[in-house]
């Protein structure tokens, strides 16, 4: 078990940087994912600390200790690959026993016939078989350790490449999107596993994923990497509640935000769509600002109705998914709006359309996250007590 | 779905069964001059050559009697037949290693490179294109005990010259690397091929789990993994190797005292310089009871052990 500290590490691949900066610090035990669309880089700083690129710049600890001038295999690390890296040649026992063979036998008592002439080697093989056993029967694969990896289900070896791992007992887990080769209804059942895997066994996972889910639902804080930079870290519900981006407000959660344009009106307050709402930020007027709304913040209603404390948009429903507990709605936005919002609705919205497929569509403004014009979040939104405001009707 | 119902709806019987007589005339059809080909460049010949191999037949000769297994009989007894056949494998048995085994390490030592690597493919696979006949000059100067800069060499360094083609117990090896040289290049390719579609994680996996060395890795990933490559090299080496006959012919013709008379050679002056038609069919029979018998152990015997 170890900490892993990345110091401004940078990398770049002929000129063309990749990375530049980052400076993360795991807890020795702690389940920290890095996310992020691909390109972002987050593959090349695993690799960067499993010893398997050099960085360009910067320095890996793991357990206090640098790192920078050990080989993959001296770093104590195991990593668990997206394609698994099973030599199909090999035996599942032989697969999962290779590290420790690799540690404990010398070349010539690895070597076929010649290693019949080494006193010491049943020894060993015993231990190596022993521990192997152990961790197949933990993994419940202990009847597959006479097959082949062509002989497994994808789930199979996911779990072989996990016991791999975990033989050796590492103080790092390093996993670079270990369930995207898995079919949706196994990667859901392998997500409980990985976490419970984790529980058990305390040891440091660091783990890159493309798949916010993943990122959200397993891991203690989560890393959201974008252009070779992290643009938050944080728990997982602070990514969500206040995403310290726009890209990150648009990269986790489920639809996918609302992003309306909206700026700063003359009296500080933020208009939309050309009505201000009842909340305002210290910026000049006529900013240019991103309003991000939550499809789950959106509450449909049929057109006309007022609340007080909300704001109100009216719309045409273009579509409507079916999700049996949820529907999502795809509403276009009436004039003077432009565009179309998400929302997120327990019953069927065919009860709240009228003739014409119109809605209003409702959310509070203290719901709004507010970005600055670089896409960065306005922390001091304060709100203006204020009747119940109506765009639509405002114009 | 109309469409969908009157396809699936049933046709009648004689409808149908004139629809398979069309089917199978068209695929017959299809077929035929491929089988006509083969016919005539394959099966013709090789009964043709089976009926030689039980006649006396003679170039030339007016009459011709049939003699039965007299002619495998005779080959079997035939001293000459033999030495060839000996010097043949030999020959093979030199080969096989050398021609596979640097086409192998030159293949690994080739593909990390990356600018340079085209270069040196068109270095060793020159000698593949070249046309082996001239080649063998150019060799017959290179190692001529007065003239040829390898026996220069060897007197340079205090050595005494070497009759690298009229010494008996020289002249196989000799061949042996003149034959290496020329599949070098050739298996180097193979091998390439077989390198690059070894993904790189397992490298990477393994480097994790523990392979120090460059020879950690060759023996736990590359060597295992090249495994139907290398079957396939050898298979392709060995036919090759046993089917030697320009060097023998260009070079040594057979000689110093029959020491590099090998099986095609031997073939070849039967037939064409004695005219001994049948015998030389009876031991070209032999010949490809050999090639057939190496591309049997690929097929059955050993392909089934490489792959995964």
């Amino acid at each position: 078990m170890a900490s892993v500290e990345l110091q401004s590490i940078g990398k770049s691949f002929g000129g063309t940087p990749v990375l530049s900066g980052i400076d993360l610090a795991v807890a020795d035990g702690e389940f920290l994912t890095l996310v992020g669309a691909s390109g972002c880089g987050k593959s090349t700083l695993i690799r960067i600390i499993a010893g398997l690129e050099p960085q360009s710049a910067g320095s890996v600890r793991i357990g206090g200790a640098s790192v920078d001038h050990l080989r993959p295999h001296e770093r104590h690390v195991a990593m668990v690959f997206q394609s698994y890296a099973l030599y199909p040649h090999m035996r599942v026992f032989a697969n999962m026993a290779l590290p420790l063979t690799m540690t404990r036998l010398n070349l010539f008592e690895r070597l076929p016939l010649l290693r019949l002439l080494s006193p010491r080697r049943r020894g060993v093989m015993a231990g190596i078989s022993q521990q192997v056993h152990a961790v197949a029967r933990q993994l419940q694969i202990e009847s597959l350790l006479d097959r082949r990896p062509s002989q497994l289900s994808g789930g199979q070896r996911q779990r072989v490449a996990l016991g791999r791992a975990m033989v050796r007992e590492p103080a790092v887990f390093l996993m670079d999107e270990p369930l995207s080769n898995l079919d949706a209804k196994l990667r859901v059942h392998m997500r409980s596993e990985l976490a419970e895997l984790h529980a058990r066994l305390g040891v440091t996972f660091i783990y890159v994923t493309h798949d916010q889910v993943e990122a959200m639902t397993m891991s203690d804080r989560v890393a959201m990497m974008d252009s070779g930079t992290i643009l938050q870290l944080g728990k997982p519900d602070d990514l969500y509640a206040r995403p310290a981006n726009v890209k990150v407000a648009q990269f986790i959660g489920t639809p996918a935000i609302n992003l309306l344009p909206a700026r700063v009106g003359a009296a500080g307050t933020v208009e939309l769509f050309g009505a201000d709402l009842p909340i305002r930020v210290r910026r000049p007027a006529g900013t240019t600002l991103t309003l991000g709304i939550r499809p789950q913040a959106v509450t449909p209603a049929t057109t006309g109705t007022a609340h007080t404390g909300l704001c109100a948009l009216d719309g045409r429903l273009r579509r409507s998914e079916n999700l049996g507990a949820e529907h999502i709605l795809h509403v276009d936005l009436a004039a003077p709006a432009t565009g179309a919002l998400t929302g997120v609705m327990a019953g069927d919205p065919e009860a709240l359309v009228d003739d014409a497929r119109r809605l209003a569509l409702l959310f509070a403004p203290s719901a709004c996250h507010v970005f600055d014009t670089e896409g960065a979040r306005i922390d001091d939104v304060e709100a203006v007590p204020s009747a119940p405001t109506r765009m639509a009707r405002a114009l | 779905m109309t469409a969908a119902a009157t396809l699936a709806a049933p046709v009648p019987a004689p409808r149908r069964n004139r629809q398979r007589l069309i089917e199978s005339l068209a695929g017959s059809g299809f077929a035929l001059p491929a089988f006509f080909l083969l016919l005539l460049t394959n099966l013709v010949p090789l009964a043709a050559l089976l009926y030689l191999s039980f006649t006396n037949y003679e170039l030339g000769a007016l009459d011709t009697r049939f003699l039965g297994l007299d002619n495998f009989h005779k080959a079997l007894g035939d001293p000459v037949f033999r030495r060839s056949l000996y010097n043949t494998f030999a020959y093979v048995a030199m080969v096989i290693p050398g021609a596979v085994g640097l086409g192998l390490l030159i293949a690994v030592l080739l593909h990390r490179r990356k600018r340079t690597r085209s270069i040196y493919e068109v270095i060793y696979f020159l000698p593949v294109t070249s046309t082996l006949i001239a080649m063998a000059t150019v060799w017959q100067f290179i190692l001529h005990p007065a003239l040829g800069p390898v026996n220069a060499a060897l007197r340079a360094l205090g050595f005494g010259e070497i009759a690298f083609l009229s010494e008996p117990a020289y002249v196989l090896p000799t061949l042996a690397a003149i034959g290496i040289w020329q599949l070098v290049g050739f298996n180097m390719v193979l091998f390439l091929a077989g390198l690059s579609a070894i993904p790189r994680d397992l490298y990477e996996a393994a480097e994790i789990d523990g392979c120090r060395s460059g020879i950690d890795r060759f023996l736990t990933i590359t060597w295992p993994l090249l495994g139907p490559t290398t079957m396939f090299v050898i298979v392709t080496t060995s036919i090759t190797a046993f089917k030697v006959f320009d060097t023998v012919a260009v070079m040594t013709r057979g000689g110093p005292m029959g020491a590099s008379e090998v099986l095609l050679y031997a073939i070849y002056l039967e037939g064409y310089q004695y005219f001994h038609m049948g015998y030389a069919a009876a031991l070209t029979l032999i010949f490809l009871a050999f090639v057939l018998l190496f591309s049997i152990l690929q097929t059955f015997v050993l392909e089934r052990r490489v792959h995964y």
